[in-house]
């Protein structure tokens, strides 16, 4: 692992904005900064964003766990319970409809001179980051630990080797995207 | 600058690109990508310059401080990629409304803005909530074949493609 490099605060700074250019390039030559084609995902019209996200998840899981096999990487799953991911989720995908962006593709949108993008959009997710924040004290000891499950990947959860799963994943995200493009969608 | 000015790419060389980039994030910087803890740092940040040290109080924000770090910087990236994406295809202009908006609700700025804002409160409170957002939990995490990340992915689309059905079949105009 470059271990070195990772503890080196600056230049880790730098490579964030970097790899964020390129990650905000891409979500816009993608056309997933623009409300128009994030809705029409929602309402099964347009299937650009689930393209996306899938043929990122195929290159990227095999390459992760290359490097992981050859000690360069190391995983970072985050942790997970029914209380937290499901309801948590819910919410989000509401949030998803209503406002047309995500996270992510907000700031894109913001870049590419989207004004909801921008008074509507930044300004709700941070009003709604701050709630959270003020609740998290009640919300941690009610309900968000509540069916935890922490930090497992899948094969973990199944006990198996890794490939195990990756390779039936590759072959399944691969059905899936070629169907989407016999159905035309 | 043929390709570069282009205005869109398939959407299969941009997700691989974001595959490959994610490589990168993990090699580089031991970071998955992720974007929605830099909102929630930078409420910890405004929240900071109206009562200084008392934030800190907050136990969220002990667990996430309100600094500047990579996610942070990535996020910043993000609107420049974008820009300069936009500037290269020559499509940056400023836009109140989306056109699919226009058609479905009509052309009153205030009414997208109101929504928008109310649909950014949903989304921030769900994906501190979550613990991620479509890109920590469906991009990253998937690809990190996490448990959690999974049941994210797939609650955030059942709950986005539920939502929109519904606004777009009782309120469109």
């Amino acid at each position: 692992m470059l271990s070195r490099l990772h503890t080196k605060k600056g230049l880790q700074l730098f490579l964030g904005f970097l790899m964020g250019i390129l990650f905000g390039f891409l979500l816009h030559k993608g056309g997933v900064t623009k409300y128009d084609v994030i809705i029409g995902q929602l309402l099964l019209v347009d299937f650009t964003v689930v393209k996306i996200m899938l043929s990122a998840v195929i290159v990227g899981m095999v390459g992760i766990y290359v490097f992981k096999a050859l000690g360069l990487a190391q995983l970072h799953p985050k942790p997970g319970s029914v209380g937290m991911t499901v309801i948590g989720s819910l919410f989000f995908g509401i949030g998803f409809a209503t406002l047309g962006y995500c996270p992510g593709t907000v700031a894109g949108a913001v870049g590419s001179g989207a004004m909801d993008a921008l008074a509507g959009g930044v300004v709700g997710i941070l009003i709604g980051a701050a709630i959270f924040a003020v609740l998290y004290p009640r919300l941690n000891k009610v309900i968000l630990n509540k069916g935890y499950f922490g930090e497992v990947t899948i094969p973990q959860l199944l006990k198996v080797n890794e490939w195990v799963v990756i390779i039936p994943a590759v072959i399944v995200i691969a059905v899936v995207l070629f169907w989407i493009e016999k159905t035309g969608l | 600058m043929g390709f570069l000015g282009l205005e869109r790419w398939s959407p299969y060389v941009v997700g691989a690109g974001i595959g490959v980039l994610s490589w990168f994030a993990f090699l580089l910087s031991d970071k998955a990508i992720g974007c929605s803890t830099a909102f929630a740092r930078t409420s910890g940040m405004l929240e900071r310059l109206f009562r200084r040290a008392k934030v800190m109080e907050k136990p969220y924000y002990q667990k996430f401080v309100p600094e500047v770090d990579w996610e942070w910087m990535l996020v910043v990236g993000v609107i420049v990629g974008a820009f300069v994406s936009a500037q290269l295809s020559g499509t940056f202009h400023l836009q109140w409304l989306p056109d699919k908006w226009v058609s479905a609700f009509g052309a009153t700025p205030i009414t997208r803005f109101i929504v928008a804002l109310v649909g950014g409160i949903f989304m921030g409170f769900g994906s501190r909530w979550a613990g991620g957002c479509t890109s920590g939990h469906g991009i990253s995490g998937t690809l990190q074949l996490t448990l959690s990340s999974w049941i994210a992915a797939i609650c955030f689309f059942i709950a986005g493609i539920g939502a929109a059905m519904l606004i777009f079949q009782v309120f469109a105009v």
